[in-house]
């Protein structure tokens, strides 16, 4: 069995500490609609794997005979269903994040809503998954929440896909049913571009293939759900070739220091590397790499590599600051000032061409607007329609237009310098998410704003002046 | 601890995106400060906070709410702390409350907690006008934490509004505001208490002595053991005292944190403890139990 054993850490702590040490991270998400058992697969898991304490048991004990919906047994769904308010509705209203651990893994599941009004929080929690886990009611078959939780997945660059076929147990843990709906979601994951989803059958409620494998359903043969978890390669998806530093924070304790500070994006950085700034193109070599430390015997390295916290000092004294990326000089990135976009809208309020935002994309902050929606995609037919508008829930591809060039990598690449989200300026709320696809060829944010004369503009602040009361906008807002 | 093959550990994924989180507040906020809490998961945060910044000092300062009801050896290790680190910090009591002489033992726990520590803080905050409040609370800790962002939002009275909270994606964190509202920035959300402890253990961090097994006067009170710290609990209660071998699996108010019988004397020794134990880290607090949903609560009434 997979799940952490207890005799290691009883007879030789130190041993089982350096297992710990070593373990791999998989961060993965899960997703289902209302009543796909979603909170009960992970109750499960936790409760399977014995990551549930003595007390916290005896909380849900209480609070299953107040909101359960199992009647006599212990409501697994309540051990993760968190705030009271989502237990009044007996949804799941926002990403909770939870944590488990195996011999061989660590385990962050972001748990998410699957309701399509909370397709924003699904993308939350897909951003930082390595894994997404899609139920699917063996009674219901594939169901266009299915189709939106796999095109977001795939969206946000998620490679893994498990499909968990569950409450098997209603349809009598039939081999046919579940061969059916494999081939029902087989054909609709080729359309997306899903390459080898795995499936599982499983019962959430009885446990059959979470943590054990399933009597009644001998005849299946591959492993359980966290014997899966718990073996699967990670296809690490981290771009260890194309160096790029996003600039957070320059430190300067003193004349003599000035490190330059970030995360590493990509690739792999070593002392005497040739080095360019990005957008000044100004260059340098390194001096030191330095990793995170708390003295100054351990703090050089020869080299670190993503997704290392680093601080590089350089040979010469160049100008570098927050929002510049430094990349090697052998290897530059494309730097553009018009992207074509996917983005998906996550506010009330529908984003509106035209429409000043700002872009935070890696450490850089900038004015940007999208000039031209292409089509929106209806994510439970995968159709693509023209749009004015794009509204909450809402995936596009869009065309960007920034008022200063960046250096980008398409998303698929590299996800630190691919993503951006969208602020309101005034609310300065988080609008939405964005992947950047490529450069736009002939630069669209020319193409679409239009160049006035000085006569025009003339004229405009004319109109201004004499007739406030046109509340006719200025030239330089539009 | 080592890099193998260019592939980082978890501890190292955890520890990278805590230093990231850290540079991001400082490089965006005007006002950032940390709150320091004395317990293991301040002094990660704080080494975090070192490693971060190395080879300058953390620079943004640290702030304690004195319920004036923690352990001495708390205070005492706090001030030596903040003095090796380099830092500046600031200790903040509610002097109304003090002058009430609000007690745990007399007001009970719920209005201790609300008055010496929520309004505490909410004073403290607007005493010291941080626009970004570093705390060290992780997701597994409970329920209503377990949903909150990284850059958790609060607006002018300090409120949550847990249903409206910012979507937050890859490591691009939002940290506009208004001002007089503010950010909580929470860089040990994703750690959970084995990944506390481990780090401790292999960065050598220093943590207060009370986390390890040794003979304290205890008496058995409101259904766990409490310590005896010193002579403002009321004599009744102290002339039951009994020395035992006892730990602190969290740190406190001296007459709120439960005392669990333990033989562990060393980290690993905790550890093997922790990983053996049937009960959850939270039990040895009095003021969760309240009832269900009361971190939720508190916490949207602008507890941390």
């Amino acid at each position: 069995m997979a799940v952490e054993q207890n005799t290691l850490i009883e007879s030789d702590i130190e041993a089982y500490l350096n297992q710990h040490e070593n373990k791999e991270l998989l961060r993965f998400i899960t997703c289902g609609s209302v009543d796909d058992g979603k909170s009960t697969l992970i109750g499960r898991l936790l409760h399977d794997s014995k990551m549930i304490f003595e007390d916290q048991l005896a909380a849900i004990n209480k609070d299953s005979k107040k909101h359960g919906t199992t009647g006599e047994t212990v409501d697994l769904a309540l051990l993760v269903d968190g705030l009271q308010s989502e237990r009044e509705q007996g949804i799941t209203i926002d990403v909770a994040y939870r944590f488990f651990a195996t011999d061989k893994r660590k385990f962050i599941i972001a748990d998410t809503p699957g309701h399509e009004q909370y397709t924003r929080n699904m993308a939350t929690g897909a951003s930082t998954a390595d894994l997404s886990i899609i139920l699917i009611d063996a009674r219901h078959g594939v169901q266009t929440q299915t189709k939106r939780h796999s095109y977001i997945s795939n969206l946000l660059g998620i490679n893994n896909i498990v499909i968990a076929v569950n409450k098997m147990d209603l349809v009598d843990f039939s081999e046919a049913r579940f061969n059916e709906i494999k081939e029902e979601y087989n054909a609709f994951a080729t359309e997306l571009g899903i390459e080898n989803p795995i499936f599982i059958p499983v019962s959430a409620l009885t446990g059959d293939n979470v943590v054990t494998a399933s009597e009644n359903m001998a005849w299946f043969s591959g492993p359980p759900l966290m014997e899966l978890l718990d073996t699967i390669p990670l296809t690490d998806m981290t771009d260890l070739e194309h160096f790029r530093l996003p600039v957070q924070y320059v430190n300067r304790p003193h004349l003599d220091f000035r490190g330059f500070c970030g995360s590493i994006a990509a690739g792999t950085i070593q002392k005497g590397d040739a080095i360019t700034v990005l957008p000044s193109f100004k260059t340098s070599t390194v001096k030191q790499v330095i990793q995170p430390a708390s003295s100054l015997e351990e703090m050089e390295v020869d080299s670190a590599f993503a997704p290392m916290a680093v601080t590089l000092t350089m040979e010469d004294e160049i100008d570098i600051s927050r929002g510049d990326m430094i990349v090697k000089s052998s290897d530059i990135p494309e730097m553009a000032d018009a992207l074509e976009v996917m983005l998906v809208w996550m506010d009330e309020k529908a984003m509106k061409p035209n429409s000043d935002y700002l872009i935070k994309r890696a450490t850089n902050v900038i004015t940007g607007r999208f000039t031209q929606i292409d089509h929106k995609v209806n994510i439970n037919t995968l159709e693509k329609h023209d749009a004015n508008l794009l509204e909450l829930n809402e995936i596009a591809q869009c065309q960007l237009s920034l008022n200063r060039m960046i250096s980008f990598d398409p998303y698929t690449s590299i996800k630190g310098t691919g993503s951006f989200i969208v602020i309101d300026k005034y609310t300065n709320a988080t609008l939405a998410a964005g992947m950047i696809l490529r450069k736009l060829e002939g630069d669209s944010s020319l193409k679409n704003q239009r160049v006035y004369s000085d006569f025009e503009k003339e004229l405009n602040a004319l109109v201004r002046t004499q007739f406030p009361e046109w509340q006719c906008k200025s030239i330089d807002e539009l | 601890m080592k890099i193998n093959n260019k592939k980082l550990t978890h501890l190292k994924k955890l520890e990278a995106e805590s230093i990231h989180i850290m540079r991001e507040v400082v490089a965006e906020f005007d006002n950032p400060g940390m709150l320091y809490s004395v317990g293991k998961d301040s002094s990660v945060m704080l080494h975090l906070a070192q490693k971060a910044f190395f080879p300058a000092p953390p620079p943004f300062p640290l702030a304690h709410v004195d319920t004036t009801w923690k352990f001495k050896e708390m205070i005492a290790f706090r001030d030596r702390r903040a003095k090796e680190v380099g830092m500046e910090l600031f200790v903040h009591i509610n002097q109304e409350g003090k002058d009430m002489g609000v007690s745990p033992f007399t007001h009970g726990s719920a209005m201790h907690t609300d008055i010496m520590k929520t309004q505490g803080l909410r004073q403290a905050l607007d005493k010291y006008q941080f626009d970004a409040v570093f705390g060290g609370a992780r997701r597994d800790e409970e329920k209503s934490r377990a949903k909150e962002r990284i850059y958790s939002f609060r607006d002018k009275n300090h409120r949550w509004d847990p249903k409206n909270q910012r979507p937050e994606l890859w490591d691009t964190y939002n940290g506009r505001h208004q001002k007089g509202e503010s950010i909580r920035v929470f860089p040990l959300s994703n750690w959970t208490e084995l990944d506390i402890w481990q780090y401790i253990y292999l960065e050598n961090i220093k943590i207060p002595d009370l986390y390890f097994a040794k003979e304290r006067p205890v008496v058995e009170y409101g259904g766990t053991k409490i310590m005896v710290d010193d002579d403002r609990m009321p004599e009744e209660l102290r002339k039951t005292a009994k020395m035992e071998k006892v730990r602190f699996r969290t740190l406190g108010c001296y007459p709120l944190t439960g005392a669990v019988a333990s033989n562990a004397e060393t980290l690993p020794e905790i550890i093997q403890e922790m990983l053996l134990t049937k009960v959850s880290e939270r039990q040895g607090r009095l003021i969760d139990h309240d009832e269900s949903g009361s971190m939720e609560k508190k916490k949207i009434e602008g507890y941390f």
